[in-house]
This record gives structure tokens, sequence and C-alpha cells, in this order.
């Protein structure tokens, strides 16, 4: 992979518009027979139109639930309790998210429509006996109003674009007649058949090789400069990281922890955990592509929640009475904010 | 990389994890919570010490007929006795009945006898008999305090004989023929089952098809054919045995299916390679490793046959094919209710028996549906 | 499609082969034969006398080894449709069975409509709405359908019509129109006649499907592939009837194979209770007297019609599902 070079000033710049979806305080709680599991916790994030939004952190820390909050689309018993997810429509109106009438006719326009998802399982995420050619035309049909004709040749078109041979073929084909790959492209056709604003990619490439995987990551590149959405893109691997992003945000224990440009964050990493999490990365420029580095000690059981800042029981600079107490906000420190006690001035005042 | 730190001021901070529970304790934590299927196993428990203590619950011999109570409807049981002078006291009693013939109508009806009552009581004197098949005993749960008087608390049937008693000695071949039947089941079931999954190839192929062969054609006309092979002249035990036999030819293909269906699938699995890889034979694998991991998938499947085998059973005996008199079963029971008009007449007849298989069946459906349940490490 | 075609009816032949061997060791199970039924029958009159009954014997092969008995009835099938003759009545085993054949495939078919409409909708209600009160109304019954056999659920039905609607009981037509031509007034008889036997006979096939619908919808419905449909903006009923009710639909559709069988099963023996003009009366005499043609043709043609009946329901389910097709 070519190595990060310096972009010019301006796109590292925050943009000056209104982000497309504004995240605060987002509480989703899984109400199961053992306990609460927690598995966001006051999350507050931003996603811009035409930016490329990572977020990072280790397995079970809630990125999907997450995105999952905002398309509403948590299984039982999960359910967000509280916080705000402040959709900015195309003309301006804002629609919560979080407060949606699941099954309204609103909430049922943005699916798909504004806001698209791409899942975790390329395998199971298609439906088993339906041809792939009629899983995208339904979108089209649903959202907008064409014929049956015009949506398939707008499929077609789509299933090309990601680069499917014989698109006319596989248009009616069934999705076990497909490889994996071949799949997840099915899947980006769909997700995007109807342009949306906002691409949301749950781990879009891990089930499938190197080499398609960076395909398949081009592709979404590409068609993010072409239609100008937003995207929001899960994703474990560093060197996809600082690859694609424009922001970075590493979430922890249903937290984001640490949030920023992607210079910010790959230069200056202000949190202990992003600290340990790019401890492998030598420097930028170096090697990319590396799985999280382990970490000191074990994720804590989700239903044993530490008090105060999450992470003290795996941080080398806990400090007793301060990050047992309380949860650190997100703070301005340089170019990124940063929730952690040591960037806290009156804390570090004493 | 940093390494991983296992000191344990490091992990003696975090809260402990909650306590894993084995599987076992984790499917009866599950079951318990299935409160339907709980309460059945305390039924189907119930049940079954009826049958195994039948002559101590009855309160009459089963066959003892009597020709001044013909078809006496079911007799309240009832608890305060007023006496002649007016003083009322507890006295748990039924009325003592006389039979009264219509001489136009020939109909018989009973009415109660004037000042004249049965006493009940509990662990009372009656007719002798042999407990558990070998303990002679004469005491009795609850009936007549008098061993001559007689009290229908379900009515009587054509001889007069008590439906209670015959009920509760039903139990004890309707019950034990799911029983047995299960037991036959599941040996053929495990064993074809088994060798079909793990060895897969012909032999796999030749039982899979014998299965669908079975399971292809009608039961009741196949049963039908092989229940009317029976000699009428036959023991009743060889009868009993030869029914559940015919009853459990077709229950084990499903446990067939299942057990070769998970084989299948385990013989896959990494831990299984592992342990063959580590020199286990065949035999060994299948019992140390595979047999324990979807036992409880069997036991609920058994459960689930048994009700199917009573009704079998049943179904059989009613047509006057399986079972036969003077064995006391459920569906022989039923068989005296075979035409409208003795139910019209004697309702009690088909209510009785009735209720109680539909109970039984319900219980040991409810029962085997939550251990299912409970097996399922996926159902929440 | 068609290989597919080719293989299952391949796959027929043998299993119909047994089915007609095993038909015909069951009915020579008996020790005996007819013959002997009939000495004993006729025993007060005297008996049977010798020359009588060697006639009779060489008339049917009695006597002979069973596997020329086989044979011979097999060819009689095979090459001139014939199925042997009923000893007790003394016609040919066609005369008796085809009328009744008929009907009890008339009511084991429209038993299967029946069922299909109640257990589909609400399997899928009780699937949907879990642990609602519908659900557990839906899941009651199905338990109370399944514990209550069918010659029980028909003794307690005729009771409860003649009792309380005071109808008459059993048959499939009042008396009045036994053996008369066809009228509109028979057929609406026949249609206030017949719904019972349908209900009876369905009620327990209903309540296994509708918990087996109930139990391949749960199976569907928390996969991966409805929160993709889901977050494609469809609606509930939309994705739900689209993804995992058609999914689900198939091991629903592969249930044909075997609640068949169970339907022909009660049908007669419900047939028996109710006194209807089917299979079941006449089988179960013909067991009985064992007038061995008569239940041997009954035994094996039912058979072989709920084996075809199967061979239908799969050829149905690879038409449904394309991974079954294209294996
Ligand atoms: N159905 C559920 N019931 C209970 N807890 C759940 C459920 N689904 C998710 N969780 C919990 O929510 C937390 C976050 O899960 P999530 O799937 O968002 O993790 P993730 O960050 O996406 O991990 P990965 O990188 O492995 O995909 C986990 O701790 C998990 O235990
Ligand atoms: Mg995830």
């Amino acid at each position: 992979m070519t190595p990060l070079t310096p972009m010019p000033s301006d796109a590292i710049l925050k943009p000056t518009h209104l982000p497309l979806v504004e995240i605060r305080d987002l509480r989703t709680h899984f109400f199961t027979d053992d306990g609460v599991v927690k598995a966001v916790e006051g999350v507050d994030l931003d996603v811009h139109a035409n930016r490329t939004l990572c977020i990072l952190g280790e397995s079970g820390c809630g990125k999907s639930i997450m995105a999952r909050s905002m398309l509403r689309i948590v299984d039982s018993p999960g359910r967000i309790v509280d916080g705000s997810i402040t959709y900015r429509a195309a003309d301006g109106r804002t629609v919560d998210l979080a407060k949606a009438r699941l099954g309204s006719k609103e909430l049922r326009g943005i699916r798909g429509q504004d806001i698209a998802m791409i899942f975790q399982e390329p395998m199971s995420s298609l439906g088993p006996i339906t041809k792939i050619g009629k899983q995208i035309t339904e979108t089209l049909l649903l959202h907008r109003k064409i014929t049956k004709a015009e949506a398939k040749e707008i499929a077609i078109e789509m299933l090309n674009k990601v680069g499917i041979p014989n698109p006319a073929e596989r248009y009616e084909a069934y999705p076990f007649e497909l490889s994996g790959g071949m799949r997840q492209r099915a899947m980006i056709a769909m997700a995007l058949s109807c342009e949306p604003r906002l691409l949301i990619a749950d781990e879009p490439t891990t089930a499938l090789d190197v080499t398609t995987q960076a395909q398949i990551l081009d592709l979404i590149a590409e068609l993010k400069d072409e239609l100008a959405m937003g995207v929001m893109l899960i994703t474990h691997d560093l060197g996809v990281v600082a690859e694609v992003a424009e922001d970075v945000a590493v979430m922890y224990m249903g937290r984001v922890v640490e949030k920023g440009d992607v210079y910010s964050i790959f230069e200056n990493p202000q949190h202990p955990y992003t600290q340990a999490l790019l401890k492998s990365v030598p420097r930028i420029g170096g090697e990319r592509r590396r799985r999280l580095p382990a970490i000191r000690g074990m994720v804590p059981h989700p239903l044993a929640r530490p008090s105060g800042c999450p992470f003290r029981t795996r941080c080398d600079h806990a400090m007793a009475g301060v990050c047992d107490v309380e949860v650190p906000e997100l703070t301005e420190v340089g170019g990124s904010q940063v929730a952690c006690f040591l960037h806290d001035t009156e804390v570090a005042n004493g | 990389m940093s390494a991983i730190d296992h000191s344990p001021a490091a992990i003696a901070d975090a809260p402990a994890a909650p306590i894993l529970l084995g599987p076992w304790a984790l499917m009866w934590r599950k079951f318990k919570r299935h409160r339907i299927a709980y309460a059945s196993l305390w039924l189907v428990g119930f049940i079954y010490v009826l049958a195994l203590f039948g002559n101590f619950f009855a309160p009459q011999a089963h066959d003892e007929t009597n020709r001044r109570g013909i078809f006496v409807p079911p007799q309240a049981i009832q608890f305060i006795h007023r006496a002649e002078d007016g003083s009322a006291r507890l006295q748990l009693h039924v009325d003592a009945l006389r039979m009264k013939v219509d001489q136009a109508t020939m109909r018989r009806s009973y009415e109660a006898r004037e000042g004249e009552i049965i006493p009940l009581g509990f662990f009372v004197k009656g007719h002798p008999y042999q407990l558990l098949g070998f303990i002679k005993a004469d005491r009795h749960f609850f009936g007549p305090k008098n061993p001559d008087d007689v009290a229908y608390f379900l009515g009587s049937d054509r001889l007069g004989r008590d439906i209670l008693s015959r009920i509760i000695i039903g139990t004890q071949i309707s019950m034990s023929i799911g029983l047995v039947g299960v037991a036959v089941s599941l040996v053929i079931g495990v064993s074809l089952g088994g060798i079909s999954g793990y060895y897969g190839g012909w032999i796999d192929n030749v039982i899979q098809r014998v299965i669908e062969f079975l399971r292809s054609i009608p039961t009741i006309p196949l049963w039908m054919g092989l229940a009317a092979a029976i000699p009428l002249g036959w023991p009743p035990l060889r009868t009993y045995f030869i029914v559940t036999l015919i009853v459990s030819m077709i229950g084990w293909t499903s446990l067939a299916r299942e057990v070769r269906g998970k084989f299948l699938s385990l013989r896959n699995e990494d831990f299984i390679t592992a342990a063959r890889l580590d020199g286990l034979s065949d035999w060994e694998v299948i019992r140390k490793h595979m047999v324990p991991s979807f036992s409880s998938h069997i036991i609920a499947s058994l459960t689930l046959a048994v009700p199917l085998m009573i009704l079998a059973e049943t179904s059989l005996s009613f047509l006057g094919i399986g079972l036969q008199p003077p064995i006391v079963s459920w569906g022989t029971l039923l068989k005296e209710a075979q035409n409208v008009r003795t139910i019209i007449e004697a309702p009690w007849l088909l209510i009785a028996p009735g209720t109680m298989i539909v109970i039984a069946v319900l219980a040991l459906n409810f029962l085997g549906d939550g251990l299912r349940d409970a097996a399922d490490p996926h159902a929440q | 499609m068609l290989q597919f075609l080719i293989r299952r009816i391949a796959y027929m032949i043998p299993t119909v082969f047994l089915v007609s061997v095993v038909t015909f060791a069951i009915i020579q199970l008996p020790p005996g034969d007819y013959l002997d039924t009939l000495a004993a029958e006729l025993a007060d009159a005297g008996g049977l006398d010798e020359g009588t009954r060697q006639a009779l014997a060489d008339q049917y092969g009695l006597g002979q080894p069973i596997w020329v008995q086989y044979l011979k009835w097999m060819r009689g099938i095979l090459f001139h449709w014939d199925f042997g003759i009923s000893f007790e009545k003394n016609v040919p085993v066609n005369d008796l069975i085809w009328d009744r054949l008929g009907w009890t495939f008339a009511i084991s078919i429209l038993t299967l409509l029946f069922i299909w409409m109640t257990a589909l909708p609400i399997g899928i209600y009780s699937a949907v709405k879990k642990y609602s009160v519908g659900d557990y109304v839906a899941t009651f019954f199905g338990f109370i359908g399944l514990a209550v056999p069918n010659f029980l659920l028909a003794l307690v039905m005729m009771y409860v019509a003649f009792k309380y609607f005071g109808q008459s009981v059993g048959g499939l037509v009042s008396p009045e129109y036994i053996d008369q031509p066809w009228t509109w007034d028979k057929v609406v008889d026949l249609l206030k006649h017949i719904w019972m036997p349908i209900v009876v006979v369905g009620t327990s096939g209903a309540a296994a499907l509708i918990r087996i619908m109930r139990a391949n919808l749960l199976d569907e419905l928390y996969r991966p592939y409805v929160v993709t449909a889901r977050a494609k903006g469809m609606s509930e009923f939309q994705l739900l009837m689209r993804y995992p009710v058609r999914v689900a639909l198939n091991p629903f559709v592969s249930t044909i194979g075997w609640i068949l069988p169970t339907l022909v099963s009660g049908e007669i023996i419900v047939a028996v209770v109710m006194n209807l003009p089917t299979t079941g009366p006449l089988l179960l005499r013909a067991l009985l007297v064992q007038d061995m043609y008569l239940a041997g043709s009954l035994i094996l043609i039912v058979s072989l019609l709920t084996v075809l009946g199967t061979l239908i329901s799969d050829l149905l389910l690879a038409w449904i599902d394309p991974r079954i097709r294209y294996q």
C-alpha cells in the first residue's frame, strides 16, 4: 500500500458546514436475563458528508451496536435508553433518529434511501432464496417512483459498477451461487443503489482475502468521491484506517475515548488506550497492515463495568481516587478530543 | 506487541465476572424458568407414582362387578353430614344409593337413601392386593370406611365396575407402554442413526431409505394390519409386548434422523477430530465425546415420543385390535364408550378416561418441550 | 428440474416394491386364512364340507407357497388391474374400494387445505408476536390439539352435536340422502356433515404445523438478512413476507410429506368412529375377518397414494427452494 503522503492542508481541516449526523450521549443497553449490558454508554460523535470516519476498537466495544442504533435496527433485548441521533436531511430538516417511532414512514424513508448499511457477515446478510437482482431492485422500487424495467437497468449498472463480471447474468443468480467477495459486492451494490447520503460499513472486508479487501475498500472510496457521501467505516485494521480515513474515533467499552482527524490520532495519540493500540505501528509511513495489538489485561466482562473510567483497570497511568470515581468527558486536546483525566486541566492542576 | 500481564494486581482490580455454570446446571436453570414444563415434571412424576402404587390408590378392585351398581353416575363427595336429629358434623361421605328401574322404559336411575350414608376415610381397609406385585396389603389411600360399601367417584360401567379404579389401574399399562416403547425406540434409533451418521456412505443410504419407506406409509393401516395379526388367544403379557413393539416401530425413525443429523454436524467439529487424533477408537469417540454433546436433545426427543406411543396404543385398543380385555388400559376403557348411545347414557365413560389421557399427554408434551428449549443453547 | 424429477421417481420404485411386499406379508401374518374364519363361522351349520373347501382353496390359490400367491396377486394387479376378490362379500375388490378410497383421499386433501389455512397465519402470528396473549392462546390450543387423540375428539364432537344441536350423527350425508342421486340439497347436506371429520382429522396436524411454522420462523426472524431488509426501509409486514416467511415455508412444505400419511391414518380411524363410507370401516372389517385381498389392496393403495403425495410435496419443495433444485 502507498505510504501516507501529507494531504493538502484544507482536506485536513474540519469541514465548516453542519454534520450529517450528530450523535449525542447515545446509550443503547441490552436487558438480558443476567443483567443490563451497556453496549453503548454515552457516545458523542459527528459524521460529515463527503468524509470517511473510521471507528476503531476491540471486539465487543459496541461499534456495531452504535452503528445499528443509528438505523434503529438493534434487536431486542437491546434498546436505546437515552441520547439523540440528529440526522440532517438534504432539505435541511432534522430528524432525531433515536426518538423516531419504529416502523414510522419517516424512519423507513431514511433507511436505505438516505442512510444505507453494509453488514459484517456477507454470507448471511443476503436473503438466501431471493435472486440478487430482486434484492437490489426491491430497494429502488421502495424509495423511487420508477418502473420495474428501469429498476432492473439501474441494478445491473450498479452490479457492473461494483465490479461484478457479467452483471446481467448475475442479476438472476441466487446468493449461494456467488463467492463471498461477490456477495459483499452485491451487498454494496444494494446499499448504494439509492445513492445514500451516508454509508455505514461494518467491517465490510473482514471475511475476505487481502486482494478482495483492497478492491472493495477502493471501491467504497471511489463511490464516496463520486456521490459525495459520508462514510462510516468500522474496522479493526489500522492499515485500512491509515489509508482511507479522514476522521477517526476510538471506542472502548461503549464510549468514544478519543476522536479527531487521522493525522492527530496517528501522530499524536492522547489517550493511553489509543497509544497502546498504535504502539505496534512504529511510525507513520512505516509498515501498515497490522491487527490490533494485545493490551495488558483483559476487557472487563460487559456485566461488570468498572466504576469511573472503564479503561482504568488496564491503564498504566490510572490515578487512584480520580479515575475510579468519575467518568472522564471528551475534552479538546491539540487536534483531537480525548476522554482522559490525564488531559483534564483541573485534575492535572491538582 | 505488548505482553499480556497476568500479575494479580492487574486482575484483582477488575470486578469479578459472573460465575459460569456447567451445561447441565445451565439447562436445569433454563428448564426451571419454563414454569409450565416444571409443573408438568411434577405432574408426570405423580402419574407414574399413581401407576406404580395403583392398587393402593384405587379405592375398589378394578375388576369387581356389581349388579346393583350399573352405570352409576359419578358420586359427589360431601363434607358435612346432617343426622336426623338436626345436628351436623364433619364427615366425608357419599350418599348411599338405591337403584330404581322404570318398568315402562326399562331405564335405570339412582336415588339417595334417606338418612343412610357411606362414610369415607383415608388409609382405609379394603380389598386385599399385592403392592408392587409382592407386598401383601389391604390398605387403600382413600375410600369407604366399610370394606363392603362401594363409592363410585367417577361413576361405574355396564358391569358396575368402578371407573376411577379402572383408570388408575389402566395408568400402569398405558404409561408403561410409552416408557417401554421409548426404550425400544432409543436402542434402535440411536444405534441406527449413529451408524448412519458416523459412517455415512452406503450404510447411511440404506438406513435412510428404510426410514423414508417407513415414514411414507400411513401408520394406522400398517398398525392395524400388524395388530390384527395378533391371535386373540395370546396371553395378555405377550400381546402387551407385541403391541409395544408395533407402536415403537415408527417412533425410532425420527430419533434416528435426529441422531444422524447431530452426528453429521459433529463429525467435522474440531474437538472430534482432535479426539480421534488422540488415538481414541470410534466407539470411544462416540461414547465419550459425541453422545454427551447431544444427550440433552435425545432426552427431550424421547420425552416427546412417549405421548405419541400412548396415543397410538390408545387408538389401537380403542379399535379393538390392540390390547384386549381383561387388560385394562385407557384405550380399552374408551372402547366401552364406542357408540353415541352409550355416551349419551353414561358420558362419564368417555369423559373420565379421555380427560386422563389428555392430561397425561399434555403434561408429557409440555415437559418434552421445556426440555428441548432448555437443551437448545441458542434459544432464549 | 427434469433430472431431479427423474431421480425422485427412480427412488420411488424400490419403495413401491417394498410397500407391496410388506403389505402382502402383513396380510399373511395371521395364522390360518379366510377359509378357517369361514369354517369357524359356519361351525354351527355343520361346518364347511371338504369338497367346497377344496374348491375355494383352488380358486383363490390358497395353500400354495406365499411367494406364488404374491406373484399371482401382483400379476393380476399389474396386467389386468385385478386386485383379487373379497372373500367375505364374494365380489371383486375393485367393486368395493374405489368409492371409498375416493372419499378417504377427498377428506384427507380437504383436511390438508384446512390445516394449511389455519396453521400458516396462526404460526406466523405466534412467531412474530412471541409471548403475546395470542401466542399463548395459540400454543395452548396447539398442545390440546396434539394431546387429544382423533377418535376421542370425534366422539366428543359427535356427542356435542347430537346432544346440543340434535344433528344426525355419523355418515357423510343424512340417512335420507344415502343412495339418492346428487342434488343441490344433498350437496348442502354433505357440507353440513363433512366439516366434522375434516376438523377432527385436521386438528392435531394443524396444531403440529402451527408449532413447526412458529419454530421455523423464529429461527429465521433474527437472521442477518432480515436486518438487511429492515435497513433497506421495508415495512415490517413486507419484509416478513418476502424474506423470513418464504424461507421458513420450505421446511413447512416438506412437512406435507409426513403429514399426508398421518392424515390418511387419522381419517381411517375417525371414519370407524363416525361410520363414514370411507376406507376405515371396510379395512377394519376386512382385517378382522381376514378378508386378505381386500385388506391388502386397501393398505397397498392407500400407501401408494401417500407415497405419491410425498413425491408431489418434494417436487413442490424443489420448485420453491432453488437450493434444493440446484443440488
Ligand atoms: N443480543 C445481545 N444481547 C446481549 N448483549 C449483546 C447483544 N448483542 C450485543 N451485545 C453486547 O454488546 C456489546 C457490543 O457488541 P458489538 O457487536 O457492538 O461489538 P463490536 O464492537 O461490533 O465487536 P466486533 O468487533 O467483534 O464486531 C458486546 O459486549 C456484546 O456482549
Ligand atoms: Mg461488530
